[in-house]
């Protein structure tokens, strides 16, 4: 591992109310790391997320970003520098996708050239025609094209790290399939660190370095989907079962290809 | 004549642009204060349900006032506060007309745009505003980039509403002296000038059509973020106000104003002092419409300089008094108080118009009432009507001292209406005018009153304080004094009763002057 984590998490708490969202987790995400952090409804795992560009206050613990306390940090200023990525895509519906897109460098007060600019060079990034797509509002665009705008937007201010809450959860297989992959890619393009919430352990056997479970608010595991598969905790294996039983019985449905 | 020759239609449009004028031009300011205060209010408490629910249940009590009563409260409300002023600061400001107007149409706009201004901002998803704040926006930043355009069409809803409303509203300001297309509607109601009434309606009417359909534009224009809809809907709104407003600016000032009270005789009066102040070479206008008690301190202040009262009324609502002097006596005390007031009372213009209590002439006769005080015996049987403030005066107090009077029922009306209903048997008794012309054409009789519970009523011309030392002025409207009997002012508010192309105030008021100028 690198040395020093891109987010680090030490014995955080947040509740809300007698409810205890995020449970005493500790937990680093490295530079260059892609994390998933899994688990299902009320299980903590936005609230965590949102705890690192302070959208959430903690109750307690520590959490730093590139080495930095956030406590310390002016929330506003961190949020410019963390790209996030919203669940449905979180477009602003009277702002054209360009305007969208661009909405983090206009806040840093960049000339609008250079947006202008930057708005073009994030459009072919995430494989949007750029004279299809520019002035459009967002109803005009597809739930694929919506989350392609969402994502070109969170990386337009050129941050490090990028926060993802479930960006992929409403939309159709192959549409997910494709931009999951296509984020992946970027990722690696770019050198970002990713933290990607998501209640499908498939997707993020498939796209993450490593994965962090969550379970009422108590961080469960954490490591690479082949070390998680060595814990011992039974909703942990569950969790990569349901995967595994997928697989299994896809192969026994379809016919292998080539069989013929 | 048919409908459409008739000459008060051009006589309405030759008031249009000063009506119109007006009417914009309050119901604009209004709308703009209104807006000014409602709109930070409605974004400064978004987030605070407590001071919010107070703030809407406050302005749906201002909602359920009368718009009638809500602007007459506040000419009371202003005097006060302008004696006030005075007191501490030294300065006054005009309690009358345009001022009360706006605030009360302003506070009357408040609740439709407090309510969508707070539904819309309320009504913004949260997720985006999340987002505002994730893409790093700061609380400012996302009200004025997110939050407020998204909230925008439904406000725009609300002040589509508002305008509406006042606009329709503002032709109730007639009565405290302002200017607008009510105008039209309170003089042709009380002069039976249906043409008037008609074309104020339909006025005012378009007027509001027009503003609601071209808000609805941009508001339209607003929700579908189509640029060319809510430009041509802001274009039609500048040039509509440009359009109302350009043919009354640079007007100078307005000359002498001539005040007139809510009735026919009044309006026909006050017309005959402004024709001859403009044939004296002086400028004058008529302020008409004006409620009895507004026009008395309106003249006070100076708002208007010059109008016709009835001595006995003053007595009895200016002075308080309660006991009742001989004519001449009740006019000599009252010269010394209103003097005292620096109001100076011109003279009298030579007839009375008392209150009386009327019948039918047949009917009195055949019940053998000749006075209130044989009335009184029957009264518990009958029924009375008076006009809109009869009732309230402490001639009706002082009337029912005297003589026991006990109706079985009392109803308000228009006075115009009252002498038909009496005459049709509607109700029994009406508490008439003895100057009306109706009396004499429903063959109605006035009830004597041997106990003198009425004071005399003398019409006596009144000058405002600045006014006292303008022999110009006065030199204008002495030829009038003592020229006007009882017998031509009938036969004056008879023809103002008609309804033809006669019948307007400025024409009886030139078949007045043919009539007494040769005196």
């Amino acid at each position: 591992m690198p040395s020093k984590p891109a987010i680090s998490y030490l014995e955080v708490t947040k509740s809300f109310g007698r409810l205890k969202a995020v449970d005493d987790v500790s937990l680093d995400i490295a530079e260059g790391e892609f994390l998933a952090i899994v688990g299902g409804s009320g299980s903590g795992k936005t609230t965590l997320l949102r705890l690192a560009n302070r959208l959430i206050e903690a109750d307690a613990g520590t959490i730093t970003v590139e080495g930095e306390e956030v406590r310390n940090v002016d929330p506003v200023a961190l949020r410019r520098r963390i790209g996030y990525v919203f669940q449905s895509g979180g477009l602003f519906p009277h702002l054209s996708v360009a305007d969208n897109i661009g909405i983090t460098p206009k806040l840093l007060g960049e000339p609008a050239a250079t947006i202008a600019t930057r708005v073009d060079e994030l459009l072919e990034l995430v494989q949007l025609d750029r004279a299809a797509h520019r002035d459009r509002l967002p109803e005009a665009l597809s739930g694929g094209q919506r989350q392609r705008v969402g994502v070109a937007r969170a990386l337009a201010a050129k941050p490090r790290i990028v926060l993802m809450d479930e960006p992929f959860g409403a939309l159709d297989p192959l549409t997910r399939d494709a931009l999951g992959d296509d984020y992946r890619s970027l990722h690696r393009k770019l050198g970002l660190t990713t933290v990607m919430i998501t209640h499908d352990m498939t997707e993020a056997i498939l796209l993450a370095d490593r994965i962090a479970v969550m379970r009422g608010g108590k961080l469960l595991a954490q490591g690479t989907p082949a070390e998680l598969s060595t814990s011992s905790d039974a909703y942990v294996l569950e969790l990569l079962r349901t995967p595994r039983r997928q697989v299994e019985r896809l192969n026994a449905l379809l016919p292998q290809s080539g069989a013929a | 004549m048919s409908l459409f020759t008739d000459p008060r239609w051009g006589e309405a449009l030759s008031h249009l642009p000063d009506y119109l004028g007006n009417h914009v031009r309050v119901s604009l300011a209004a709308l703009g204060l209104g807006l000014a205060v409602s709109l930070p209010l409605a974004i400064l408490t978004r987030n605070r349900p407590a001071p919010r629910a107070v703030l809407l249940a406050l302005a749906s009590i201002v909602q359920t006032v009368p718009g009638l009563a809500l602007l007459a409260l506040f000419y009371p409300l202003l005097l006060a506060a302008a004696s006030l002023t005075l007191a501490w600061f030294g300065v006054s400001f005009s309690a009358f007309g345009f001022l009360p107007a706006m605030l009360a149409l302003a506070l009357y706009s408040m609740l439709p745009v407090l309510r969508n201004g707070i539904t819309g901002l309320n009504g913004i998803d949260p997720a985006l505003i999340e987002a505002a704040k994730g893409v790093g926006m700061t609380g400012r930043q996302s009200l004025v980039m997110v939050e407020l355009p998204l909230a925008l069409p439904v406000m725009m809803a609300g002040i589509r509403t508002a305008a509406v409303w006042v606009i329709g509203t503002a032709t109730l300001s007639t009565p405290i002296g302002q200017t607008s297309l009510g105008n039209y509607i309170f003089a042709g109601l009380q002069t039976q000038n249906w043409v008037f009434v008609l074309f104020g309606c339909f006025a005012s009417a378009l007027l509001a059509l027009a503003v609601d359909q071209l808000l609805g534009l941009i508001e339209g224009g607003l929700q579908r973020r189509s640029r060319l809809r809510t430009g041509l809907g802001a274009i039609g709104i500048a040039a509509l106000v440009a359009a109302t407003l350009v043919p009354t600016m640079g007007r100078s000032s307005q000359g002498y104003v001539v005040g007139a009270k809510t009735f026919a005789e009044q309006y026909v009066l006050s017309a005959l002092l402004r024709d001859r102040l403009q044939t004296a070479g002086l400028s004058a206008t008529a302020r008409s419409g004006l409620g009895s008690s507004v026009i008395f301190e309106a003249l006070k202040a100076g708002d208007v300089d010059l109008y016709v009262d009835y001595s006995g009324t003053l007595w009895a609502n200016q002075l308080h008094r309660t006991d009742i002097k001989p004519r001449a006596e009740l006019l000599a005390d009252l010269k010394t108080a209103l003097a005292k007031d620096n109001i100076a009372l011109l003279g009298e213009l030579g007839f009375e118009n008392a209150y009386a209590l009327v019948m039918p002439k047949k009917r009195a006769e055949a019940l053998g009432i000749h006075s209130i005080a044989d009335l009184a015996a029957r009264a518990s049987n009958m029924s009375i009507a008076g006009d809109y403030e009869f009732f309230s005066r402490p001639e009706w107090a002082a009337l029912q001292k005297a003589y026991g009077l006990q109706f079985r029922a009392q109803r308000q009306m228009q006075p115009d209406f009252m002498y038909a209903a009496v005459a049709s048997g509607e109700v029994d008794v009406i508490a008439g005018y003895t100057s009306d012309g109706l009396i004499a054409k429903y063959d109605l009789t006035a009830l004597d009153d041997p106990r003198h519970a009425i004071p005399p009523y003398d019409a006596i011309l009144l000058l405002a304080p600045k006014r006292a030392g303008d022999e110009k002025l006065q030199a204008a409207l002495r030829p009038l004094l003592g020229k006007i009997d009882i017998a031509t002012m009938r036969e004056a508010n008879l023809r103002a009763a008609g309804n033809d192309g006669n019948s307007s105030p400025d024409a009886v008021a030139k078949w007045l002057w043919e009539k007494v100028g040769r005196r």
